[in-house]
C-alpha cells in the first residue's frame, strides 16, 4: 500500500487572530505553525492503514523552508517519506497549489510507482479554499470524495464514509482514489520522545515547481468585528434558581 | 462584580502566586481597602504561576533563598495544598558529587532532613530510573509539591473576607500616573484600567514577566527579563498511572543534563534548564486574546529540546516511548543576579516590586513585601538579597539584564562556586588605576558593577618569600591565589596600597545635615568637624539595614562612605527617609572622589615623603580625617587623609579626587617602593586583614535578624538623639545579655577524611555541637559561618560565627561541617585574634 498525504504549515493561533500589516498573511509573529488539523488527521490515518495493511507513507507539503518542521512531525508519528515543495510568498493561490502538487505527485509516482490512495485534509485551517484536493484529483483523473470520517480497504476500494444528520453516506471508489478527511476520523497519536528525535534524521526531498499563478488573487484579509457576548450574571446559590427559571420561560425552554 | 473603584488604599497588579498571596498577607496584617487587579481570567489569569511545576526543593545555599522557599513549603502546607514527594538530585559526574556533599552541608545549615544515596539506592525510590548512568543523588524527602494556583485563590479568598479586597479579572492595566510632592518627591497617583481609573496610596506591581514594562509606565524599573524554560509533558506511562496519584514517586533532578523529572498523574514532565538561553522582550509575549495556550506558554521549539529529550531517555528509559502530549516554551523571570526584585521600587515613592519570584517561594516572599510595607522593613528574613534598590543604574538596562540572564539561566541546576565570577558585562565601572592594575596582572573580582582587583599576578614572588602552597583541592582553590597570603603578609611586614575606589561615597549637606544624619545612625554624628564615625544603621525593628562610616566634614556637611555591595540600599536609604523641606540637600560623589588605602607598619614612613604634614598619632589620630597636600608628580594634590584600618595595620584610607588617582597611586608606589610597599588586592582587605580583627561585614555577619548587641558593636551609651531603630535597640538592651554573640573561631584540624586539607569558603556552614547537632536560638537563628578565611599572620584558618553566649567564650570547642564532613573548631575571640589591642593601628 503506497499513501500519500498532503498536508500544509498553518499558524496556531489563539482566539484573537492578527493579521499582518499588508493584509496578506496572519501575523504570526508570536504564534508557533502546526499540521492543519484534518490533515493531521489524514496522517495518522494513513500511519494506521499501513500499520494494518502494511506499506508506507508518503506525506507531502507546499509551503516555506520552515514547513520542514510539519515533513519532520509526521516522521515523528510514523511516516515514511518526505517532500518539499518550496515557495518563498506568503502563500500560493488553489489552482496554483493543485498544480504543483499535481505535477509533483506525477513526478513521484513516475519514480516509485503509483500511489494506491491520496489523502487531503478537508481544507486548509488558514485559507480554508476546499479545493485544492478537488483540483489535484480532477489533474490525476482519479475519484475524489470529501468530508471523509471513516476509510475501510478492501479488494481495491476504498469504503469511505462521510457524516451526514444521523448517520453516515458510504462512498465505494476504486483505488487509486483521492480522499479529503475531516478532524474526528481518528485521535491523532502524539509523537513519542524516540519518535521525535529519530524524525531529526528522516530526508526530506524537494521538488521545485514552475506552477503559473491561478486566476485567484488575494486582495486582503481582514478580521471581521469581534462579536462581544455579554455575560450576564443571574446570581449565585439558591437564589438565582428563580432568575433562571424567569430567563428559561423568555426564551421560550419552558412553557 | 462590583462597581470599579475610584479609590483604593493599595492596589495589587497581578493575581499569580505573588499578588494573591500579597493581598492575602496585607489582610492578615490588618490592611484594608485593597484592590487586586489581573489583566487576565481567574484562577489561572496566564502569567508564569499558571503553567508552573509546582515543587520545592527546600535546600538551596543561599540563605534568603532557603529560608523563604521553606516558609513557602510551610504556608502551602498550612492550607493543606502541598503533598511531600520528596526529590533526589541525581550525579552523573565526580564534581557533582562533590557538590551534592555541599548540599548536604547547606541541608545541615537550615535543618532539612537530606540524604546521600548510592545508584542502587536511588533506584529503590524511582524503580524507572537508569542507574547505570548516575554516581550517586541527594535525597531531601521533605521535597513538596503544591497546588499554586488553589493557594492563590484561596489567599484572594482570605483577603476578600478579612479585608474586604476586590478582585478585578480581565482588567488591562494601561498606565500607572505618579504626582511629584514634597521634596521633589515623585508618588504613584493611580493606576488607569480599561475599567477606569482608580487613584490608590499603594501600589504593588507583582505581574512576574511583565513587571518590568508595568514599572516602566510610571517611570520605574524592575530588572528582569522574561526567559524561556522548557517543559514537555509526556505519557501515559503505567508505572505512573499505577500509583492513582498527582504524584507518586519523588522527583528527580538530573542535574548534570540541568533537567527534571516530575511525575504528574500518569504523565512524566521533563522540564529543562540545560537549553539555550531564550529571551524575550515583554512586547513579543502575546495577550490571553492572541496566546494559542496562555501568554506564558509560548510555541514549543523542539529544536531547543531535543538533547535533553536523548538525556531524559538515558536517565529513564520509558520516556522514549512515552508521547509528547503538551510542551511548551514556558516563561519565568530572571533578573542580573538571579535574585527576585521586592521592595519600595528606587524611583517612585509608594510603588512596589514583588516580582521575578517562583511558585517556589512565592507565599514567603509575598510575606516579605507585605511586612515591608507594613513595619517599614521585613521581619520573617532580612531580604537585603532581593532588596530592589541593590541595583545600580547599569544593571537596570535591558543590555545588562538580557546579558546577565543568557549567561546564569544554565546555572540554574549549574554548580555555582560562592566566589564565581560573570564572564560578560565586565569593566563596567573601574577605578582611576584600572590600567596601572591591569599592568601589574591584577585579577579583578566584580563587586556589582565595579572591578576590584582581588590579588596582583605581579606579586607572584611573595609566594616564595613567604613559602606558601596552593590548596591541594581545586574547588578550594578556585578564586583564590596563594598571592593573596603574600599580600596579606608583605603588608604586615612592610605596607600595601589597596584601591578603594569602589567604596560608594556621598554628602549631606545643609542646615539639617548633621541632625539628619543622626536619625540615619545609631552612633552620634554631630562630633567636631573632622571626626569620622563607624556606625550601624537600623531598620525600625532594631536589626542591622546597613553598617558604615560616617564623616563630619563641615559644620553642615557630613559624608557617607559605605560599600559597593550596599551602595544602592544605602543611597535609597537615606533618599527615602531623608526630610522633604529643603534642609538637606544629597549628592553622590562616588565618581568624583577615590580612596587609597594605605597600611602596614611602613605606611607612615612611605607619606611622609608626600607631604609635611604630621603624621604622628598626635597630628593625625585614629579616627580623624585631615586635609593634607601630597606632592605627586610634580605638583600638589588635595587630599584627606582619614586615620583609619580595617586590615589592622597602621595607615590611611587617602581621599582625593578621581582626577588625582593616578599620580597619588605612581607617587606612592615610587616612594614606597624601599619601603616594601605592593599594590594589595581584595583579598587581603576584604578577608584576611578583616578576620584577623574580626571585623564585621555587612551582608555577612551584619544583617538585619541581629542587632548591635549581638555582634558586639554596641557602644556603652546610647546617644540622647532619635535615631531608626531606637526604640527596639534600647529595648533589646534593656532585656540584658544578647543571646547571641558574633564569634571568631579558628579550625583546629582542617585535614577531611582523604587526609587533604580542606577550606570552607563561608557559604553558611553550620557550626555544630561535639555531637553534630545544629545550634539554633529560640528565634531560629541557626549559627553558621558567615565569613572564612586564612589568617596568615595568627597561622589559623579563621570562621565568624554568632553563637550562644553559653557557647560564645574563648576555649568552647564545636565543630563546622564543610563538605559534609566535620572539622573541630574553637571559638578564639568576640573580638580580634590579631592584635586585639589595636596597638598597631594607633602606633
Amino acid at each position: 500500500m503506497r499513501i500519500l498525504v498532503c498536508v500544509k504549515r498553518v499558524p496556531a493561533p489563539g482566539s484573537r487572530i492578527n493579521i499582518t500589516s499588508d493584509g496578506q498573511a496572519v501575523d504570526a509573529a508570536h504564534l508557533g505553525f502546526t499540521t492543519s488539523p484534518h490533515e493531521e488527521c489524514a496522517v495518522e490515518e494513513a500511519v494506521r492503514i499501513v500499520e494494518e495493511h502494511g506499506g508506507e507513507v508518503t506525506v507531502l507539503t507546499l509551503g516555506p523552508a520552515a514547513a520542514e518542521e510539519q515533513l519532520r512531525y509526521a516522521a515523528s508519528v510514523g511516516a515514511h517519506h518526505f517532500v518539499l515543495i518550496p515557495i518563498t510568498d506568503v502563500d500560493w493561490d488553489p489552482q496554483r497549489t493543485a498544480a504543483a502538487l499535481g505535477s509533483a505527485i506525477a513526478g513521484l509516482e513516475a519514480t516509485d510507482g503509483p500511489f494506491d490512495l491520496i489523502l487531503f485534509g478537508n481544507e486548509s485551517a488558514d485559507s480554508g479554499g476546499f479545493q485544492v484536493g478537488v483540483r489535484v484529483a480532477h489533474a490525476l483523473g482519479r475519484p475524489i470524495v470529501n468530508g471523509i470520517k471513516g476509510i475501510d480497504l478492501a479488494d481495491g476500494t476504498a469504503s469511505a464514509r462521510r457524516e451526514i444528520d444521523g448517520g453516515f453516506e458510504v462512498y465505494e471508489v476504486p483505488m487509486p482514489a483521492v480522499l479529503g478527511v475531516k478532524e474526528g476520523i481518528n485521535l491523532p497519536r502524539y509523537p513519542t520522545m524516540k519518535g521525535r528525535l529519530a524524525s531529526k534524521k528522516a530526508e526530506v526531498a524537494t521538488v521545485t515547481s514552475d506552477a503559473p499563478a491561478g486566476g485567484q488573487a488575494r486582495v486582503r484579509l481582514h478580521r471581521p468585528v469581534e462579536q462581544v457576548s455579554e455575560t450576564v450574571i443571574l446570581g449565585t446559590g439558591p437564589e438565582a434558581a428563580s432568575a433562571v427559571v424567569d430567563l428559561l420561560e423568555e426564551l421560550g425552554v419552558l412553557s | 462584580m462590583s462597581e470599579f473603584p475610584a479609590r483604593a488604599n493599595v492596589v495589587v497588579i497581578g493575581a499569580g502566586i505573588v499578588g494573591s498571596c500579597l493581598v492575602g498577607h496585607l489582610a492578615r496584617l490588618g490592611w484594608t481597602d485593597l484592590v487586586l487587579l489581573d489583566k487576565g481570567p481567574l484562577p489561572n489569569p496566564g502569567g508564569s504561576t499558571g503553567h508552573a511545576s509546582n515543587f520545592i526543593f527546600p535546600v538551596d545555599h543561599n540563605k534568603e533563598m532557603a529560608l523563604l522557599g521553606e516558609q513557602s513549603a510551610d504556608q502551602y502546607r498550612d492550607l493543606g495544598l502541598s503533598v511531600d514527594s520528596g526529590g533526589i538530585e541525581v550525579a552523573r559526574t565526580e564534581e557533582r558529587m562533590h557538590e551534592l556533599t555541599r548540599r548536604m552541608t547547606s541541608a545541615k545549615a537550615w535543618g532539612i532532613e537530606a540524604h546521600l544515596l548510592t545508584p542502587a539506592e536511588v533506584k529503590d525510590l524511582v524503580p524507572f530510573v537508569n542507574e547505570d548512568v548516575i554516581l550517586g543523588g541527594f535525597h531531601s524527602p521533605t521535597v513538596s509539591v503544591v497546588d499554586s494556583l488553589e493557594t492563590g485563590t484561596r489567599m484572594r479568598r482570605e483577603a476578600v473576607d478579612k479585608a474586604g479586597c476586590q478582585v478585578f479579572a480581565s482588567t488591562e492595566v494601561q498606565d500607572i500616573l505618579t504626582v511629584e510632592g514634597e521634596g521633589g518627591v515623585t508618588r504613584v497617583s493611580a493606576v488607569v484600567t480599561d475599567k477606569g481609573t482608580v487613584q490608590a496610596e499603594h501600589v504593588v506591581i507583582a505581574c512576574g514577566v511583565w513587571s518590568n514594562r508595568i514599572a516602566n509606565m510610571a517611570g520605574a524599573t524592575i530588572p528582569l527579563v522574561p526567559t524561556v524554560h522548557q517543559m514537555a509533558d509526556v505519557g501515559p506511562i503505567d508505572i505512573l498511572a499505577e500509583t492513582n496519584n498527582e504524584i507518586g514517586y519523588p522527583i528527580v533532578r538530573d542535574m548534570d543534563t540541568f533537567c527534571y523529572e516530575r511525575q504528574s498523574a500518569g504523565s512524566m514532565e521533563v522540564g529543562s534548564y540545560g537549553h539555550r538561553p531564550i529571551l524575550h522582550h515583554p512586547d513579543e509575549i502575546p495577550s490571553n486574546e492572541e496566546a494559542a495556550l496562555s501568554p506564558t506558554e509560548m510555541p514549543f521549539t523542539p529544536d531547543d529540546f531535543d538533547e535533553q529529550m536523548e538525556q531524559a531517555i538515558e536517565l529513564m528509559d520509558m520516556l522514549g516511548d512515552a508521547e509528547i502530549k503538551y510542551a511548551i516554551n514556558g516563561l519565568l523571570s530572571l533578573t542580573p543576579d538571579g535574585m527576585p526584585c521586592l521592595g519600595e521600587t528606587i524611583e517612585v515613592r509608594n510603588l512596589w516590586s514583588a516580582a521575578a519570584v517562583w511558585v517556589k517561594e512565592g507565599p514567603g516572599m509575598a510575606q516579605v513585601v507585605a511586612e515591608w510595607m507594613t513595619y517599614g522593613y521585613p521581619r520573617v528574613i532580612d531580604a537585603h538579597g532581593a532588596d530592589i534598590a541593590r541595583f545600580y543604574d547599569a544593571e537596570r538596562g535591558d543590555d545588562h539584564i538580557w546579558a546577565r540572564a543568557e549567561e546564569s539561566f544554565n546555572k540554574t541546576y549549574g554548580i555555582v562556586h560562592p566566589q564565581e565570577q560573570w564572564e560578560n558585562r565586565r569593566n563596567l565601572e573601574v577605578g582611576p588605576y584600572f590600567a596601572r592594575q591591569e599592568d601589574l596582572g591584577a585579577v579583578f573580582f566584580q563587586a556589582r558593577t565595579w572591578e576590584r582587583p582581588q590579588w596582583f599576578g605581579s606579586n607572584a614572588d611573595l609566594v616564595e618569600r613567604y613559602g606558601i602552597e596552593e590548596r591541594p583541592v581545586e574547588w578550594d582553590n578556585r578564586w583564590w591565589s596563594p598571592i593573596t597570603v603574600g599580600e596579606h603578609l608583605n603588608l604586615r611586614e612592610n605596607c600595601g596600597l589597596v584601591d578603594l575606589s569602589a567604596f560608594q561615597v556621598y554628602e549631606l549637606e545643609g542646615p539639617g545635615a548633621v541632625a539628619y544624619a543622626d536619625h540615619l545612625a545609631v552612633n552620634r554624628i554631630d562630633v567636631p568637624v573632622g571626626r569620622s564615625v563607624y556606625t550601624p544603621w537600623l531598620t525600625p525593628d532594631g536589626g542591622f539595614h546597613s553598617d558604615l562610616t560616617m564623616m563630619r566634614m563641615a559644620e553642615d556637611r557630613v559624608r557617607i562612605v559605605t560599600g559597593v555591595f550596599d551602595g544602592g540600599r544605602d543611597e535609597f536609604w537615606v533618599r527615602r527617609h531623608m526630610p522633604t523641606d529643603g534642609s538637606v540637600a544629597f549628592s553622590n560623589i562616588t565618581r568624583q572622589t577615590t580612596t587609597l588605602g594605605l597600611w602596614g607598619p611602613n605606611a607612615p614612613a612611605v607619606l611622609a615623603q608626600l607631604t609635611d604634614q604630621d603624621l604622628s598619632q598626635d597630628g593625625s589620630p585614629y579616627g580623624s580625617i585631615i586635609p593634607a597636600g601630597l606632592a605627586c608628580g610634580g605638583r600638589e594634590i588635595s587630599a584627606a587623609l582619614f586615620r583609619i584600618s580595617y586590615v589592622g595595620d597602621t595607615g590611611w584610607e587617602i581621599y582625593t579626587d578621581w582626577d588625582n588617582g593616578p599620580v597619588l597611586w605612581d607617587a606612592l608606589m615610587a616612594v614606597g617602593a624601599d619601603l616594601g610597599i605592593r599594590p594589595t588586592g581584595g583579598g587581603v582587605y576584604g578577608t584576611s586583614g578583616r578576620l584577623e580583627k574580626g571585623y564585621r561585614l555587612m551582608g555577612a555577619e551584619l544583617e538585619s535578624e541581629y542587632n548591635p548587641l549581638e555582634a558586639g558593636l554596641a557602644r556603652p551609651k546610647v546617644k540622647a538623639a532619635d535615631f531608626m531603630g531606637r526604640e527596639a535597640y534600647l529595648a533589646a538592651r534593656d532585656r540584658g545579655d544578647p543571646e547571641v554573640r558574633m564569634c571568631t573561631l579558628t579550625v583546629e584540624d582542617l585535614t577531611d577524611g582523604q587526609g587533604r586539607r580542606r577550606f570552607m569558603q563561608g557559604g553558611n556552614e553550620p557550626i555544630l555541637t561535639l555531637d553534630g547537632d545544629r545550634i539554633v536560638d529560640s528565634h531560629g537563628r541557626a549559627s553558621l559561618v558567615t565569613s572564612a578565611g586564612f589568617g596568615p599572620s595568627v597561622g589559623r584558618y579563621l570562621l565568624m560565627s554568632y553563637l550562644p553566649l553559653e557557647l560564645a567564650h574563648p576555649g568552647t570547642d564545636l565543630q563546622v561541617m564543610y563538605m559534609n564532613e566535620l572539622y573541630p573548631v574553637k571559638v578564639a575571640s568576640t573580638g580580634a585574634v590579631f592584635d586585639p589591642d589595636d596597638t598597631r593601628m594607633k602606633a
